[in-house]
């Protein structure tokens, strides 16, 4: 499955509940949910913490806007909005941790 | 006119919500009437200042150049919460322009002090 | 509503401002100084130059007092203040001369 978070992990609970409901898979972190993968970060300890379950990915166009895809955490796949539709396509489901 | 002390209170990051960028505007037009403008940013308001926003992707306007402009307004209060930034991963060295840092409780006070505080 | 510049038509809102910023170039700034009839001199494009960079750095058509303070700063006092500017700009600096540079309305301008 193919899990996808646009909300910041400061902000709302969605990642949590994603790292935490989710049965492995693949995460795509889009609009907010790309700060939850940035090094020093409390998303980055909550994300390390599942190490190993998921796949992650962080959409380029969205860690550029906020000057952070420079800082993105060890493991993470910058995709641009190509590689987001490739992402969908591969997985038979994808829930959007709203 | 009578100046009145307004204080920002910005908590949100830009561009996945308009409130930073609607923030900015009353900013400047609070400011253009030369009112006592001080900006708080906490929470995921830090990013509003990390520096470095391209937006072309996102094609969306990069409002970030003008948080340089404050200074001709006559802006120059900008507290920023240093609990904030830790949990986030950053520094006042992150950040697009200068700004004073400090702790929760006394960015807290900062705010007690306004006659005037507009939440974003 | 658009303007008609040299057998092109531009966009333009229910004001008169241009509505894409990328529109712009020198004949468009002469048509648009037209419609608010303003005979451009080069006194006049150093200012509409002035804010067109001032937009680009930051992003924002200045409110008037900001305006005469940063061309203050930049082409001298004698230039930096609100006589000068509404000498060339009767009907308000910023309004007049940001619709002339193609940039919008400013911010803070009732």
């Amino acid at each position: 499955m193919l899990n996808i978070v646009n909300k910041s992990p400061l902000d709302r609970g969605s990642l949590d509940s994603c790292l935490q409901a989710a049965d492995g898979g693949a995460i795509l972190l889009i609009e907010d949910g790309v700060y939850g993968a940035t090094k020093g970060s409390v998303g980055e300890a909550k994300i390390k913490s599942a190490a190993g379950k998921f796949k992650l990915y962080a959409l380029a166009a969205d860690a550029e806007a906020r000057g952070i895809a420079d800082r993105m955490m060890d493991g993470v796949t910058l995709v641009d909005y190509n590689g987001f539709v490739d992402l969908v396509a591969e997985h038979k489901t994808c829930q959007s941790w709203l | 006119m009578t100046i009145k002390k307004f204080m920002f209170v910005n908590r949100k990051a830009p561009y996945g919500t308009v409130y930073a960028l609607e923030s900015l505007e009353v900013v400047l037009i609070a400011a253009a009437f030369e009112q006592d403008v001080s900006l708080a940013f906490l929470d995921d308001g830090v990013y509003q200042l990390k520096k470095g926003h391209s937006t072309k992707g996102i094609e969306m306007k990069a409002f970030e150049k003008t948080y340089g402009a404050l200074e001709d307004y006559d802006v120059t209060k900008l507290y920023v919460d240093e609990e904030s930034l830790a949990a986030r991963g950053l520094t006042a060295d992150d950040l697009c322009i200068p700004v004073e840092t400090m702790s929760r409780a006394a960015l807290g006070k900062m705010i007690e002090e306004q006659d005037v505080v507009l939440s974003f | 509503m658009a303007i008609e510049v040299n057998g092109k038509s531009y966009e333009t809102d229910e004001e008169g401002y241009l509505v894409n910023l990328n529109d712009w170039n020198e004949d468009v700034g002469a048509e648009l100084a037209k419609t608010e009839s303003v005979t451009m001199t080069e006194q006049h494009w150093e200012v509409v130059n002035f804010l067109r960079d001032y937009y680009n750095e930051f992003q924002i058509a200045p409110a008037v007092r900001v305006l005469t303070k940063a061309i203050g700063k930049k082409l001298g006092p004698e230039k930096g203040n609100s006589q000068y500017l509404y000498e060339l700009f009767p009907y308000g600096p910023a309004k007049q001369a940001c619709k002339i540079a193609g940039l919008p309305k400013p911010t803070g301008c009732i």
